[in-house]
């Protein structure tokens, strides 16, 4: 056969087959264009109002009345969160007084309302902390499988009540807190997760070392 | 050059051609139809492939062997990056922690594997490493 009817012909074939599997493959998941990549492309400055940074709702670590607040806009299925959580958690064992952690929950991926209701569910059994570790530590098996199989074994493993759990995951208060975090995530303009504040200022560079540094100076100036 | 030694370097460069038309058009199925939007990496290797397919459409169709002087510097930039990938894949080479978006997935995340395990990086790895490898034995057949 000819060389140039050969190409052609090749060509000609694994088009149509390529169009044919295009048109007969199942659409599970349909492309999703979520909301947020439709927002316009605004960087998070300064925040643009304190009350939608923290709320009374929100999961806390450290004590109350810190004089500084880092708010940590977080997606348990995120493996960049994953990868924070040991620095945040080092910046809190170094300012047990002077610091605390707010999480606010975003919702970017399968699997993390899931996650975000167990995690909110195992507030109630006073289980935050442990549960959280052991669902982060287990995210890689379970991240972006919507029923999050695996983080409810690691979370039975750290000692939540899975039956209870599943009961308190889908009260009412769970729907509100997931729909004002989701509002906020919004109104505050977070494109990638994780985002903090820390007292309201948002970090000039992603890393976890400005914001260790940004902690620092927020804990002197409180100090002066 | 005999015909024969002529019809040899076709099939070369047909194989070749056939390999990066099958890349693009899978890395098209599974962006396109599958709905994984390719993460930064994968969009760098696309685009070292797609010219790979439409160049070496045009050489397999004018025979035109001389082709590899253009193609070679394309596998070889695209296998760099696919072996990049793979080890960063693998987690052999570190990575900065990179914000999680909604939209854009991360390089290294999961959804980067196709039949029950093999990860993407490494089929485009092999795919532009075997692409550079005939040419480079094109190369050295019609070296005078």
């Amino acid at each position: 056969m000819n060389r140039r009817t050969l190409v052609l012909i090749i060509c000609v074939v694994i088009l149509a087959v390529f169009a044919a599997a295009a048109f007969l493959y199942p659409r599970v998941i349909p492309p999703q264009p979520s909301q947020q990549a439709q927002a316009p492309a605004q960087v998070p400055a300064e925040a643009p109002n304190g009350s939608n940074l923290v709320r009374f709702h929100s999961p806390v670590f450290g004590p109350a009345q810190a004089p500084v607040t880092i708010v940590e806009f977080f997606d348990p299925s995120c493996e960049a969160c994953r990868a924070f959580y040991p620095y945040v958690k080092k910046i809190l064992a170094e300012n047990p007084n002077d610091v605390r952690l707010v999480l606010r929950y975003v919702l970017f991926h399968q699997g993390s309302e899931e996650v975000a209701r167990m995690l909110e569910a195992a507030r109630k059994q006073n289980l935050y902390p442990q549960v959280l570790e052991a669902v982060l530590d287990a995210q890689p098996d379970w991240h972006d499988d919507p029923r999050a199989a695996a983080a409810w074994a690691a979370a039975e493993g750290a000692g939540l009540e899975v039956g209870r759990a599943r009961a308190d995951m889908h009260t009412p208060s769970v729907d509100a807190v997931l729909e004002t975090d989701m509002q906020d995530v919004k109104a505050v303009g977070i494109r990638g997760t994780p985002t903090f504040f820390v007292n309201g200022h948002a970090l000039d560079k992603f890393g976890p070392e400005p914001l260790r540094d940004l902690v620092r100076s927020e804990v002197a100036k409180a100090r002066n | 050059m005999s015909t024969s030694s002529s019809s040899g370097l076709w099939s070369l460069l047909l194989v070749a051609w056939l390999v990066a038309l099958l890349s693009s058009l899978s890395a098209l199925f599974i962006g396109e139809v599958m709905g994984q939007a390719p993460c930064v990496l994968c969009w760098f290797q696309r685009a070292f492939m797609f010219p790979l397919t439409v160049i070496l459409t045009i050489a397999c169709y004018r025979s035109d062997f001389a082709i590899w002087r253009y193609a070679l510097p394309l596998a070889g930039i695209g296998a760099g990056l696919a072996l990049a990938h793979t080890l960063l894949y693998a987690g052999l080479i570190p990575l900065p922690i990179q914000p999680c978006t909604a939209t854009g997935p991360s390089c290294s995340g999961a959804g980067m594997t196709i039949f029950g395990g093999v990860p993407l990086p490494m089929l485009a790895l092999f795919a532009f490493a075997l692409i550079a490898i005939l040419l480079l034995v094109i190369r050295r057949r019609t070296a005078p």
